[in-house]
């Protein structure tokens, strides 16, 4: 019996299910899985994946390493260095997952948490402290690694990623090798109107975008049964296109299922909502505190399915990787880890006249004059200092 | 020179954009087949094609997010958002997106798009449909702010505004729509100015009235009422109101003295508010007597059988005017 039929078998003889059990018994309805969380390899009918140990070890890689990242940036918070950070601890496998199945051409738009995506777009993680550091409120340039800005606002990406994807419908960019977008967002954003107008426009158009959504349970500390009486991915029909719902501990399953629904896309069969069910390990932000509004049995529970660990005991019981692997991968996400920690030390605060910079793509004479009244300002204060020091003091 | 009304005027400046640029499209609720409830996109679907000239779904924010996103793909969308009042459900899209994405990539991507808002009461309309939400564009840094007042700025401006690498949010008088003008459309923006500059509406000598959209007009019309009473009234059409262009509006306000602002627009926190500060620091020892403004009282719109004594007339300007002589 496939986990498919095996979730019809129950919800067929379940008594009438509670919002909040329909929620968390994800696993006893249509989760789409090929790696358990013991590690062993599941076959979907409608995802068959061809993977080599190789490409698996390469995933390994990234989830290590974006963990480590991930890691390093709270410590980092922790002591001083940045104002703040959004942790994906959790969700390595369905940014990992989704954003391996990404090519070149297509273009991703994230949240503030997709640090997994980022890596794999090839996106600097410096880059990414620099934003959480007060440095920049983003600053790489979206079209070159094809990996948009972080958007802080809920959900209001979702729009532009459909945008985007409507002029690659006009730039007649589409079919097989074509390109496609992928818009990233949390359960909570579900809520926006943003995300659900984005839903109509790349209905409507049959736009070639993928709605790729990571519940990870809570919109800080409200649980996803404030935000929905149905599961996520059954909010897709009523807009007229296919939802999903996937393992988002898999790395493999959210590959297969991302894949398919980009592939679908770029081909011109209109968008997809995956849903990757998954769960936020961590804190909201380092300013959150969990305790104050869920139970500790719940991420206990949590951690016998972490994303990581499944695709280890796969490598190890398959025989795929020995000791030495594992150990060169730690070793090159300590390394990772030591460079940003040491960028990120040494960042130096941006120039303050900068802050005037790239208002306009061409400055007013208004803002000029205030730039040079801002310069002036300071300087007076450089004139000060001279005095001061001329008299010793 | 051609006479076109001021709907018109638009509706060939548009035509120009579209057919100067295959990556300018327009976008917005009815402006395909119907070609827009004030006609400004009459037939240029026909013209263009569905893709070009797009009918949206009836959400806002749905249509100046998607435009963000065809913006980012190399694409010049002229959105429309068919009343005043209907532009708050995207303003979190304008605000927060559109006039911070380049700021916020360290000036590596570019928006081009325009967002075309008719604006002003004095049509007799419902609630939402008469008003006047310009300060709060122009306080909005990263957004580029104009007003037309007649058809050949209509004609010319909407051409530079599609043309302008940032994001321009556009107002149109609905109340002028069919007022009728000669436009020199074999000119063009050859012989236009720049869409930031102002533009001096009638020359005078003894009071600077400021002005822009719907109140270029009445303003023009209390310059002449104020010539039979032996007052000479320099009336300037700001036309940019992000960035003020307040070297015209010195020059105007040093050599007169007395400087009345006008619009249809709350006066509290308006743009008036801020010409006045303005001209107040910088021309200080020219005035002889405050900056006053004339505008709406501190109420949302009334309903229609009021307006005539909510919007600025012929008499309120020139009683401001005669007021700034009584110091």
């Amino acid at each position: 019996m496939t986990v498919k039929d095996a979730g019809r078998a129950v919800s067929r003889t379940a008594p009438r299910a509670t919002a909040r059990d329909t929620h968390r018994q994800a696993d006893s309805a249509e989760l789409i899985q090929l790696l358990t969380p013991e590690g062993e390899r599941a076959e979907h009918p409608d995802y068959p994946l061809e993977i080599s140990a190789d490409e698996i070890k390469a995933l390994y890689r990234d989830l290590v390493i974006v963990r480590r990242i991930d890691f390093e940036a709270i410590a980092l918070q922790r002591q001083g260095e940045l104002g703040i950070w959004a942790s994906l601890l959790g969700q390595e496998a369905a940014q990992v997952g989704s954003g391996r199945a990404l090519r070149p051409g297509d273009m991703a738009f994230p949240t503030y948490r997709e640090h997994g995506v980022a890596w794999c777009r090839g996106v600097d993680p410096v880059k990414l402290l620099a934003l959480f550091r007060g440095v920049s409120h983003g600053g790489w340039d979206p079209a070159e690694h094809n990996f948009h800005l972080y958007t802080i606002v809920i959900g209001s990406q979702a729009l532009h990623a459909t945008g985007y994807a409507m002029g690659i419908q006009r730039d007649g960019a589409m079919g097989e090798d074509g390109d496609a977008t992928i818009a990233y967002f949390g359960d909570g954003a579900t809520s926006q109107g943003d995300v659900n107008e984005a839903f109509i426009w790349a209905s409507v158009n049959n736009a070639p975008v993928v709605f790729f959504c990571q519940n990870n349970q809570w919109a800080i500390s409200e649980p996803l049964e404030r935000q929905s009486r149905v599961p996520l991915y059954h909010r897709a029909h009523g807009f007229g296109f296919p939802g999903v719902r996937v393992d988002g501990n898999d790395v493999l399953a959210c590959l297969a299922v991302t894949r398919k629904a980009m592939q679908a896309a770029r081909e011109g069969q209109g968008p997809t909502l995956i849903e990757a069910f998954t769960y936020r390990m961590g804190a909201h932000t380092t300013t959150d505190d969990p305790t104050r509004y869920r139970l500790s049995a719940e991420l206990e529970a949590w951690k016998l399915k972490d994303p990581i660990e499944r695709v280890k005991q796969y490598l190890i019981r398959g025989e795929l990787a020995d000791m030495r692997f594992l150990d060169d991968i730690d070793a090159e996400a300590a390394a990772v880890g030591k460079r940003i920690r040491a960028a990120c030390q040494a960042m130096p605060d941006p120039p303050p006249g900068s802050m005037f910079d790239d208002v306009l793509t061409a400055e007013t004479a208004q803002l000029a004059a205030e730039r040079a009244e801002f310069a002036a300002y300071l300087d007076s204060f450089a004139d000060e200092q001279r005095e001061l020091a001329r008299e010793g003091r | 020179m051609t006479t076109l009304t001021l709907s018109r005027a638009l509706n060939e400046g548009l035509r120009k954009a579209l057919e100067n640029n295959p990556k300018t499209l327009i976008m917005g609720e009815d402006v395909g087949k119907l070609g827009g409830v004030f006609r400004v996109t009459d037939g240029l679907q026909k013209d263009f094609g569905e893709a070009r000239v797009v009918d949206t779904p009836l959400a806002e924010s749905g249509i100046v997010g998607t435009a963000v996103g065809l913006a980012l793909r190399g694409y010049r969308p002229i959105c429309e958002i068919q009343f005043d009042g209907f532009v708050f459900p995207a303003f979190d899209q304008i605000v927060s997106q559109l006039a911070k994405m380049r700021y916020r990539s360290l000036g590596s991507v570019r928006l081009p798009v325009v967002i075309r808002i008719p604006f002003g009461g004095g049509i007799g309309a419902v609630e939402h449909h008469s008003e006047s939400p310009e300060a709060l564009f122009a306080h909005t840094p990263g957004l580029r702010v104009v007003a037309c007042g007649g058809p050949a700025d209509a004609y010319t401006m909407i051409q530079q505004a599609a043309l302008s690498d940032d994001p321009v949010i556009f107002f149109e008088p609905k109340r002028r729509y069919w007022d009728k003008a000669e436009v020199d459309t074999d000119g063009g923006l050859a012989v236009a100015p720049p869409m930031d500059q102002a533009r001096i509406v009638a020359a005078g000598t003894d009071v600077t009235v400021l002005c822009y959209g719907p109140m270029v007009r009445t303003c023009g019309e209390a310059a002449v009422a104020a010539r039979e009473e032996g007052r000479s009234i320099e009336v300037i059409d700001l036309r940019s109101l992000a960035p003020l262009d307040t070297g015209t509006i010195f020059e105007s306000v040093r050599k007169t003295g007395r400087c009345v602002v006008v619009h249809e627009a709350v006066v509290t926190g308006g743009i008036g508010a801020e010409v006045a500060a303005r001209v107040t620091q910088e021309c200080f020892y020219s005035l002889e007597a405050p900056v006053l403004r004339v505008g709406a009282y501190s109420t949302p719109y009334p309903p229609s059988r009021m307006e005539e004594y909510y919007l600025p007339d012929l008499d309120r300007i020139l009683d401001a005017v005669d007021r700034t002589f009584g110091y």
